[in-house]
């Protein structure tokens, strides 16, 4: 994959999460995925598992502790992107 | 919100979502009556939701033995292996299960949870990598937490999908540990150990299997999936418990690699807990014994399940992808689970209601557990009934 912004990747993870969206909802860099997405446990750990494969990475469960909105989520796929070059 | 208001929101939103469903978990057991009966509501139930799968809960060797360690060593050994808990019933247990899996060492953890906790975090730690099946047990979850590894789940039995996450962690695979379970909990469904085992072997990573519902269930002499696929030797660690088949209460690893004996001075689930009671342990042996020899017990087994799960099949249910002596139903909704549940309850069957989170990929599941115990007569009856009730499924 070529480079890729953690702008670019923030804009990828709103498309891909638009399913979670309720009416209408616009998805930013700054949605909550927990208290306004209401992903949960279960549905987190199975985007994780798509995420894996659209960015063809690992993102090991433990390394999301600390991610709360789209862009924490974009921040960390970056991170792991530039790591694995 | 404090400590306490948060779990008041939890419990809130609990009875929301299903405001009636309530009695239908950890209903009490009044009566034992047999390994297939008791008293549930003051009435006669069928108990189709035990993990007794060879129905063992009587069997007069166990009982006796258990009777007599009572008698001679007391109730509790009130303390750890590693002090003075490590008694030689212990010890001859452990050596009973290495030879049973013609393995090195085993090591007998109080529980099959803490067997996970304390295997999984003694052989992996910072910096190592797990990759646990999506549907992998609380127990293997924890114990990868609790670790500190990386934690990487594949989907749910597939290899293809396994293969990819090896391959993304290159050279990390030599520290990296597969988990996967011989029959699955939830669905009954067997993880497919050849391409698992050619998998670990061509990506140079280890491998560990639980064989928690399989133990007395598959293989010739019952040591599980990896008897009845003939990979014994290919698998690193094997964990399981005696809480189902053997009808006790503990668990065990057992492997060819020395360096098990390793865990016992590192892992905390066996070495800050006491250590299984004497009449578990003795109940225990004489049911290994029992498992050992029981070919006719798991042929009873096998007859059950297939007959339960190509008779729900036929009735219309939709089903886990394979029969076994755990049979789910997977449902729609939450409350037509319960629907099912309460229905079956209402004519004398006891099964487990799974709802999510604990079901997979958001599902609800009406799960049967079958025992050699179950007469062909009690099958047909609970075949009849489910057949009876399946137009509720449709509403
Ligand atoms: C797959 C699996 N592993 C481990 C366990 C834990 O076993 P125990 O009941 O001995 O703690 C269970 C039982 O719930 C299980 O289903």
């Amino acid at each position: 994959m070529p480079e890729i912004t953690q702008a670019q990747i923030a804009e990828m993870l709103c498309e891909q999460l638009a399913s979670f969206a309720e009416n209408e909802m616009v998805i930013s860099a700054e949605t909550n995925l927990i208290t306004q997405l209401a992903i949960d446990s279960v549905k987190l750990l199975n985007l994780v598992m798509e995420i894996e494969d659209y960015f063809d990475i690992s993102v090991p469960l433990n390394t999301l502790v600390d991610v709360l909105t789209v862009q924490d989520l974009a921040n960390l796929i970056y991170k792991i992107k530039s790591a694995s070059k | 919100m404090n400590l306490l208001e948060k779990l008041d929101a939890a419990a809130a939103l609990r009875k929301a979502q299903l405001p009636e469903g309530l009695g239908a978990f950890g209903i009490p057991i009044e009566e034992t009556l047999s390994a297939t009966e008791a008293r549930i509501g003051g009435r006669t139930v069928l108990m189709l939701g035990t993990n007794n799968y060879l129905g063992l809960s009587f069997a007069d060797e166990c009982r006796q033995a258990a009777h007599l360690a009572i008698d001679q060593e007391g109730t509790g050994t009130t303390g750890s292996r590693m002090a003075n808990g490590n008694y030689l019933g212990h010890r001859a247990l452990e050596s009973e299960f290495a030879a049973f899996y013609n393995c090195r060492s085993c090591i007998v953890f109080t529980t099959g949870f803490q067997a996970n906790l304390g295997t999984i975090s003694g052989l992996v730690g910072q910096g190592d990598v797990v990759l646990i099946d999506g549907d992998a047990h609380a127990s293997i979850y924890d114990g990868c937490v609790l670790s500190g590894a990386d934690i990487i789940r594949f989907r749910h039995n597939d290899a293809a999908d396994l293969e990819k996450r090896l391959r993304r962690l290159g050279g990390r695979c030599q520290n990296t540990l597969i988990i996967v379970e011989g029959i699955y909990s939830m669905l009954g469904d067997q993880a497919p150990l050849a391409d698992i085992v050619q998998l670990k072997n061509t990506y140079g990573a280890t491998l560990l299997i639980d064989e928690a519902h399989s133990l007395g269930v598959l293989g010739e002499t019952g040591q599980g999936l990896v008897e009845m696929t003939g990979l014994l030797k290919e698998v690193d660690f094997i964990t399981g418990t005696f809480s189902k088949s053997l009808c006790g209460i503990g668990g065990y690893c057992v492997s060819n690699h020395a360096q098990l004996e390793q865990l016992r001075y590192v892992s905390h689930s066996y070495i800050f807990t006491a250590s299984p009671s004497p009449a578990t342990i003795a109940s225990t042996r004489a049911a290994l014994n029992l498992l050992k020899n029981g070919c006719f017990l798991r042929e009873r087994l096998w007859k059950n399940a297939h007959r339960l799960y190509s008779s729900l099949g036929k009735s219309g249910y939709k089903l886990g992808p394979q029969p076994g002596p755990i049979v789910a139903v997977i449902l729609n909704s939450p409350q037509q689970a319960l629907m099912l549940w309460n229905a079956l309850m209402e004519q004398g069957i006891y099964v487990n209601l799974v709802l999510p989170p604990a079901a997979p990929a958001g599902s609800s599941l009406i799960r049967c557990s079958i025992s050699a115990a179950h007469t062909p007569e009690q099958i047909d009856r609970v075949c009849s009934v489910f057949a009876d009730l399946y137009p509720l499924t449709l509403q």
